[in-house]
Parts: C-alpha cells; structure tokens; sequence
C-alpha cells in the first residue's frame, strides 16, 4: 500500500481492522443491493454516502449517485440546488478522505456541468485543496477545467502561478501550468507576449532563480530547457541539406554504349539500377512534398517523379524524402553536362506536422556527367568479396571534385535568425558559467552544453567565431563522471557531438576518408567513411552524410543506427563489433535499397530477451505493416513465426549480395538456412561462399 | 544483492487471489478484474500461470460481463473500460478470447470514443488519455483496431504532449509517468511513435531515477516500485533505456520485497500488495532479470503472449 509501513499489526489493531472490514462489507453489499433495484430513497442514499467516505474509490457508489440525482431531479418537487449541494458536499468530504480519487474529482466536474454550483466557492475550496498538496495533479486539471468555466484569463492564471512559485519555487507543476499558459497566449498573439522575445527574457530570469537557489532542485530544468528551446528553434521547416548539394557535379559510370541501364556512379557502388537519387534532408519531418511543391527541371526528366518520405511506419511525413531520377532507357551523350535543377518550396505546401509552412523557397542546380567504363565493374560479379581488412584502405590526400563529399559547409540553407536569440543565448552561457563557478553541478554542466550547442548552431562557421566543440565535448565527458547513473545520456549527446565534428567541413572529414581497393583490384576505388573505433553510441548528422556509399562503423557502441536510412545511396555497410541487440533495431536498412553488403557480426543480435526497438520498427504489433504469411510459409516451410518474424521483416525486403552475422547469440545453423531462403540475392554468408 | 523470491511471491500472489475478508481487500473488493490482471500476469511472468485454475478464473470473469458487452471490477459492480481491458488481458493470458463475443465487447469500446477523438471511461463521461490507450490496446488484442477512429485518437493523445516532452490525462494536463505509459503506448500500438520527442522524453523519464536508484512519477516526487513499470516501459518503447542504471533499479525492487511474507511495496519496509508485486516483477522482467519472462512493454502482457496474438495464424 502507498506509504503504510510493513509490520505486523498488534493483537487489538488487527481486531479493530476486522471489525471495520465486516462494516465495510455490509455497507457495500447494502449499496449494491439498493443499485442494482434502484432504489433512491433518503436512506438507500445514505448508506452510499457512508459507503463513499470510507472509500472513496468505490467507482460504482458514485455512478449510483448519479442516477439518484437523474432520478430526484425528475420529480416535479424537488429543488436542483439542493440536491446538488448534497453532491458538492460528500465529493468534498470524499477528497478530504483521499484527495488522488479519481471518481470523487470527476462527480464534481459533473454536478458543475449541470451547470450547479458557485465558481467562487470552487476557487475558494481548490486554493484550500492547492495549498495543502500544492503538487496534486488532480488538483491542478480541475483548476484548469474551473478557471475555463468562469473564462478567467490566462493573464491571471499566470500571476496565480506566480504566487505558488514565489512560496515555493520547488513546483514543477506550477512551471508546467507557466509554460501551458505562455503557450496559450503565443498563440492567440496575446499583446505583451507575442512575439515571444516579449516575455522569454522575463522568463529566463525567473527560472534562473529558482535553479540557482538549488541547482539539485529539478523544478526549473526543463522549464529552462523548453525556453532554450523556444529561443532557438524556427517556426517554419528549413531545408538543412540535400544531395546532391548545390553546385555540385555528379559523373555518372555506364557501359560502352551508355544506355542508362547499367549507370552507377564513379567511384560508387550504386550498380546497375540506372536510377540516380535526389535527397532532401528537413531540420524536423515535413509532409508535402511532391511534384507541385518541389519542381525538378532537367532534360534528364522524362515523368513524373514520385517523392516518398523515408519514415519508418509508413506515415506521410518524414525528415529526409527521396526521389528516383530514372535514366534506365536514357541515350546520354559522353560530353554533355546535364542539368537539373530544384526547385524548393516555391508553391505552398511544405509544412511541420504543427501546421508551420515552409517559408523559404531556395533553389539547387546540380549537372550531370557521364563517362563510359574503362573496365567491368567487378563488384558482385565473379564471387568477389567486400573485405574491411585494413590493407584494403588507402588514405585520401586530397578529394577530388567526383568524389561528391558533403560536409556541413557546403550546406546550402542557413537558418536566419535574429541577432536577439544570439544575444540571449550568450547571456545565459554567461549566467551559467558565473553558477559553474561557484557550484559544480550536473545541471549546471548541462545547461551549459546544451547553450553552446545553440550557439554554434545559431551563429554557424561562416562568421568566423569558433565553434565551441571541444568545450561541449569536455562538458559532456565530465558529466559521465559526475553522474555516472545516466552517463550513457551523456555519452550519446558526446556521440552526435563527435559526429558533428567530423562531418563540419571537407578538411574535418578527410582524415576519416580512405579509398577502397582490395589486392586484385585493378580499377580505382571509391571512398570509404571509417567511422570505426570512436566509441560512438548513437549515430548522427546524417545531413551531412547523404553522400555516403561505403561506412564502416565498426568497433564503436551503438546499439541503435536511427537516422541511417537517410544514406540512400549506401551500398557497403560494417556494422560489426556493435551492440545491435536486435533485428528491429536494423530497420532503417529497409529504406535503403542500394544497400548490397551487411556486416553485422559480433554483435548482441539474440542475446536479449527485452527488445528495445520493437516498436519503431513497422510491424503487425504496431499495427504498421501486415506479415506476410504466404511468402513466409514459402520460405521458412515449419518454421514459427514467432521465433523469426523480425528478421524476416527486416532482410525480406532487401536485397543484399554479401551478409556477416557470425558472432552473434542467434546465428545458429538452423537461423543460417533461414537467412539463405529469405535472401535469394546472397552470394556470400558469413564466411562462406553460396553456391 | 539479494535475490527475487520468487516462491515467497508466487505463494503470496495466490494466498491474495483467495483472501477475501481483510480490510484491504474489501477496500479494492471493486477493483477485483484489474487484481485478478495483475496477479495472473506477474505469475505467468514468475511461470507459475498453470498454478491457476482456469475455469474458476474464466467463470467468475464472465459472471462480470454486462450487456452492454463492457466488464465490472467484480460481480454486480457497473462496466468500465478499466475493466474491460483487465479482462481481456486476462483471457489473452489463458489464450481464451473464445468464451466472449468479441464483437459485442468491441462495440462496448467504440461507442466511448468522443466526437474529438478521445474517449471515455464509460457512460458518465470522464475522459482521460488513459482510456484511450485502453481502447487501442484492448481493441488490437481484439484484432479489431480499425473499429474506431485511429487517426482522431492519436491526434487528441498528441494534444496532450508538454513541454517536457511528456503527456497529461488531458491538454494542458501535468505530465505523469502513469499518464506517458498509457500516451507511449498507444502512440506505440498505433506506430506513431514518430510523434513523440523521444530524446526530450527520455530525459524527462531517465531524470526520474532518484540516488537510491527507485523511480520517481515526477519530478520531486518519491521513488516507488510502480514507476519501474511506468518509466521504464516508456523508455523502453522509445529505445532510451540504457539512460538508467539498471544495476541500481533492480537491487531497489529487490530492496522492497518481503522476503518473509512475499510480496513487492512501493518503497523498501513498506506493506506490499498486489499491485506493487506485479509492478516489481514486471520492472524486473524489463531488466531482463534471470528466471523472469520477458514482458511486453506496450501491451503490458508476456512476450510470448503478444506473439501468439500476432503472429500465429
């Protein structure tokens, strides 16, 4: 029971407690008895009454008063006011009995909407109520349910939840109501609070105080972190990248006569599908985008494209979308640069799932060239096999223009923002240095972070201040030791940092750069991004990596890769040496069909029983994707579904040509014969060689 | 560390399912279908569920159905759909959908969904996003989701979104651990959990970890052994519970078991009940605790369970 200490009751207590049990079960067999003949007299009513002080939880004694009141109103005698006065008051005594019931609240909020009952005596017995339990959350909706009654202004409500805060500032549920408010307000453009710079500086000195006078206090922490928030985040969607990138050059491999079908990009392992993608990366998902709200024009376009959004449970919005330019039955001519060019957002129709619209056309040319084949592509041809060893990389010098590398700095669209958010954003680092100073604490660090985060992405490399990196990596690093329970928090914000890092300019992504070419190997080989052995947990800034056709993130510590279906053109991927700890977490894979070579050996993959990507990936489940029994029964003959539907979602549709997945709990025999018939295309599983 | 007692919890779960003349249980002697929920399921996840005996359990389930196809808290007590959705996870437990009319229990269900997407608990009207998790999740365990209107359900669930990421029983609601399971959940039965800010979210949640390694609902709150199944589930739906220590959840869920009596409380020292017994268990099973089923974090059933429910023909 709640807070009632375990100890075995005295001889006369545990008589006492009988005594009140066998009254108790009279009185409610009593009540049934009269309900279930509907029975309303003054005594039926009393004996629920008594039934309800006792135990107010008693859900059905209150529905029972409901229809005696029904019933008492009915009579051409009676007087409402009284009859729902008697309500008023047994709900009151109720919530002195227990103040969390549920049914008791909610009697109240039906005899008020029949429209019965003196508001001021409401605020008068909720301020009681409030100040008593000021955190009661029942408490606090009934407020807001009493306060839209009597339409009081959110003005008000807002000095109300002043008041408690100057009491008391340790109130998460007064700073929830603020926030509630302040919303409310922005929205309706209420003056003095619209636009929001009116009130947000206001509001940071507020909450300033409460976490400055205990930093351990977590009342404030996310009020402050949701005014941050408000601080730096655009209203409209941005485009944050696309591929390819504005201004960029795009040389495209064929056979000797060049028919479109046999394309691939130079350098790149995007082979024999003839199509070309066309990635848009948003800073939050979007819906809308298609033909009209996106106009590509380009000699290059015979139909019309089809956008589709990369979501993973099928929804209609998404962060990155992705078109297919077909060139399969194209002449393309040897010494012409083709161009294409993008236009985005100059129809309206762009938006954020909250309704904000896309509110700044921009534009992205790219060319396209082609060039014919010096030598057959030997890729997936001849039982040819990916290797990660080592010798098989070869450090870059210097990229050259076809390689096609994106990097932050080539990221067309910069968010503009007022010098205002800036300003506050410094002032506040300033603010929480000075408390830094003073008191080492996790929120502290913390703020501190996530303010020179702000700041970096507010003021962008191209006004030459220094990016605060470093520092936010050392403030990060230093929280996994001042709080080591959720260090693994802090270690997946270091992960999205160090990755930011890597990826802000060409120079910053050179030294993880490496040309693949194994032994035999007699043409150049395209680039390879080593990720490995960095000690990522998450993975991140994928804006910056939509280039990507070879990744090797082995050796590091993820155990979720979100986000990677926005790399649509990889085509080589080392996941090994990971904590994949299950199928469903590879389920962004499923969006990336160029995706033809998959290490995940050595992972987790059948060692847990508890699967933490269940749900974000579609499935029966999650009611997002139906299983196909028919082809499942095909290929898996016996086999129960129950032990092998995740990895037949996940590998039944792609298509890969080579798979490790030796090291892992679940690579039996019996799971490798299954894998054989669910991935007809492979080649090459584990180490051996299919015939 | 010590060790889940298991036997002692077993022996306490079943000595619960027969007391009926104590003050406690005459007190929750209206909540007995959500009991009966708890208590089977926590022992299915201990694998004792063939300890039971199914057809007094079945009999006495259907002797709380109403006509209108809804379910009571025990016999003579009105339908709410807090019971209705005990009831069917309780013959998913036992694999016997087949003794009610489904169709009659999902029209019970789809007739409290409102105008605005959300629903009420029963004829009185209370709304609450509790019980719209119970009508998605009872409704799927039905096989009959598309009954209702999905769409205006998870709309009316994102209505209630905060600040923090988190979710209230209604817009503009305080965000609760309680509340953000049922909206979680929901959302994760639905596939829409592309709505949810799952790293702020995660924050929110992984800060409810207090230094004696309990879980707390909200922030300045108490630890208690409930809140490993609130918090923890949400977290786990949302793929950030490693943002916890595990180590020092499970050795406080084990801190509060009677190893006497049997039993789980909410905090070390205090009186267990049932309630907190399976809320413990059930934590622990997310933990992957040695010897205990793993559980479904969405629908709050067995794995196995759920599985048979999907994916047998």
């Amino acid at each position: 029971m709640h807070g009632r200490p375990r100890k075995a009751l005295k001889q006369e207590d545990e008589a006492a407690l009988s005594a009140k049990a066998e009254k108790l079960r009279s009185l409610q067999a009593l009540f049934l008895a009269n309900h279930h003949n509907s029975i309303y007299s003054k005594e039926a009513l009393d004996v629920s009454a008594k039934l309800l002080e006792v135990n107010p939880e008693c859900y059905t004694a209150w529905n029972y008063r409901k229809l005696a009141v029904q019933h008492l109103l009915s009579n051409s005698d009676s007087d409402p006011h009284v009859i729902f006065q008697d309500e008023l008051k047994l709900v009151e005594i109720a919530l002195r009995k227990n103040f969390k019931s549920y049914g008791a609240w909610h009697h109240r909020k039906w005899v008020l909407s029949k429209g019965h009952s003196s508001i001021g005596h409401e605020m008068r017995l909720l301020n009681g109520f409030q100040k008593a339990d000021p955190r009661n959350f029942h408490a606090w909706n009934y407020r807001r349910f009493v306060a839209e009654l009597m339409k009081r202004s959110d003005e008000d409500e807002l000095k109300y939840t002043e008041e408690v805060i100057g009491a008391n500032f340790s109130n998460y549920s007064a700073w929830h109501n603020r926030s509630v408010l302040l919303s409310n307000l922005l929205k309706k453009k209420a003056e003095g609070y619209f636009p929001k710079e009116n009130f947000l500086e206001e509001e940071f000195e507020h909450v300033h105080n409460a976490i400055f006078t205990d930093p351990d206090d977590q009342s404030g922490w996310f009020y402050h972190l949701w005014l941050i928030d408000q601080t730096v985040k655009t209203d409209a969607p941005l485009l944050v990248s696309s591929w390819p990138s504005h201004g960029s050059r795009i040389t495209l491999i064929g056979d000797n006569n060049l028919r479109g079908c046999g394309l691939s990009l130079l350098n790149g392992t995007l082979l024999g599908t003839g199509t070309l993608p066309i990635i848009l990366d948003f800073n939050q998902a979007v819906e809308g985008i298609n033909s009209s709200t996106v106009a590509i024009e380009s000699e290059l376009l015979k139909e019309e494209l089809i956008w589709k959004p990369l979501s993973m449970n099928n929804s209609n919005t998404a962060k990155v979308w992705v078109v297919y330019l077909n060139l399969g039955n194209m002449e393309l001519l040897p010494s012409k640069a083709y161009s294409v060019q993008i236009k985005v957002g100059h129809s309206k129709g762009i938006a954020f799932s909250n309704g904000n619209h896309y509110s700044d056309p921009s534009q992205i040319s790219f060319k396209v060239l082609v060039q014919t084949a010096s030598a057959e592509p030997a890729e997936g041809q001849g039982g040819k096999r990916t290797t990660w060893k080592d010798t098989n990389f070869h450090k870059i010098d210097h990229f050259q223009e076809s390689d096609a590398i994106l990097s932050a700095d080539n990221n067309p669209h910069i968010p503009t923002t007022s010098n205002w958010c800036s300003e506050e954003i410094a002032e506040e680092i300033t603010k929480f240095r000075d408390l830094l100073s003073e008191y080492d604490c996790k929120i502290g660090k913390l703020t501190l972070a996530r303010l020179l985060t702000a700041l970096d992405l507010l003021s962008s490399h191209h006004d030459g201040r220094k990016s605060n990196t470093e520092e936010v990596l050392q403030l990060y690093t230093d929280l996994m030791k001042l709080d080591p329970t959720h260090s693994l928090y802090y270690k997946d914000k270091h992960s999205l940092i160090s990755l930011k890092r890597i990826t802000s300019t060409r120079d910053s992504l050179l030294p993880y750069c490496y040309h693949y070419k194994d032994a035999t190997e007699t043409i150049t080989g395209y680039v390879c991004l080593r990720l490995q052995s960095l000690s990522l947990s998450r993975m991140g800034s994928i804006e910056n990596l939509l280039w990507v056709q070879m990744l090797d993130l082995s050796h590091n510590e993820l155990q979720s890769i979100e986000g990677l279906e926005g790399m649509q053109l990889l085509s080589c991927l080392n996941l090994s040496h990971n904590k994949i700890r299950s199928f469903t977490a590879l389920v962004p894979l499923k969006l990336v069909k160029s995706l033809k070579v998959l290490n995940i050996s050595n992972n987790e993959l059948g060692s847990h029983l508890i699967d933490t990507t269940r749900y974000l990936c579609p499935s029966p489940v999650s009611h997002t994707e139906e299983f196909a029994w028919e082809r499942f029964e095909i290929l898996a003959g016996s086999v129960s579904a129950t032990n092998f539907w995740e990895a037949f979602l996940i590998f039944g549709s792609l298509e890969l040509t080579e798979l490790n997945i030796t090291g892992n709990a679940v690579a039996d025999e019996n799971f490798r014969s299954f894998l054989v018939k669910v991935l007809p295309t492979l080649k090459w599983l584990d180490d051996e060689e299919l015939s | 560390m010590g060790e889940l007692a298991t036997e002692k919890h077993v022996r306490y779960i079943l000595s619960v399912e027969k007391r009926k003349d104590n003050f406690e249980s005459v007190v929750m002697e209206h909540l007995r279908m959500s009991g009966a929920y708890w208590g089977l399921t926590a022992l299915d996840l201990l694998g004792k569920l063939d300890t039971v005996d199914v057809d007094e359990a079945i009999s006495w389930l259907l002797s709380c159905q109403h006509e209108s196809g809804g379910f009571g808290g025990n016999v003579g007590h009105d339908p709410h759909i807090l019971y209705t959705l005990s009831a069917v996870q309780v013959l998913a437990l036992f694999d016997k959908m087949d003794v009610i009319d489904v169709d009659k229990v999902t029209n019970y269900i789809v007739n409290l969904q409102n105008e605005d997407g959300s629903f009420s608990g029963d004829m009185w009207g209370e709304v609450d996003t509790r019980f719209s998790y119970i009508a998605i999740c009872c409704l799927s365990i039905l096989h009959r989701l598309d009954k209702i209107n999905v769409e205006k359900a998870v709309k009316y669930i994102i209505s209630c979104k905060n600040m923090d990421g988190g979710f209230g029983c209604t817009p503009g609601g305080e965000s609760h651990a309680g509340q953000i399971f049922c909206c979680v959940g929901a959302l994760a039965i639905t596939g829409s959990l592309d709505l949810v800010d799952k790293d702020l979210l995660g924050w929110w949640l992984c800060e409810r970890q207090v230094k004696s390694g309990g879980l707390n609902g909200r922030p300045e709150k108490l630890p208690d052994v409930c809140y490993s199944w609130w918090v923890l589930s949400s977290l786990t739906m949302i793929d950030r519970v490693h943002w916890i220590s595990k180590e020092k959840l499970i050795k406080f869920i084990i801190d509060c078991q009677d190893t006497e009596n049997g039993g789980i409380s909410d905090r070390p020292d205090d009186a267990v009940d049932i309630f907190h017994t399976f809320f413990g268990v059930a934590g622990l099973s997310l933990l992957e605790y040695p010897g205990v089923k793993p559980i479904d974090p969405a629908y709050a059933l067995p794995v196995d369970v759920v599985n048979r429910i999907f994916f047998t023909k």
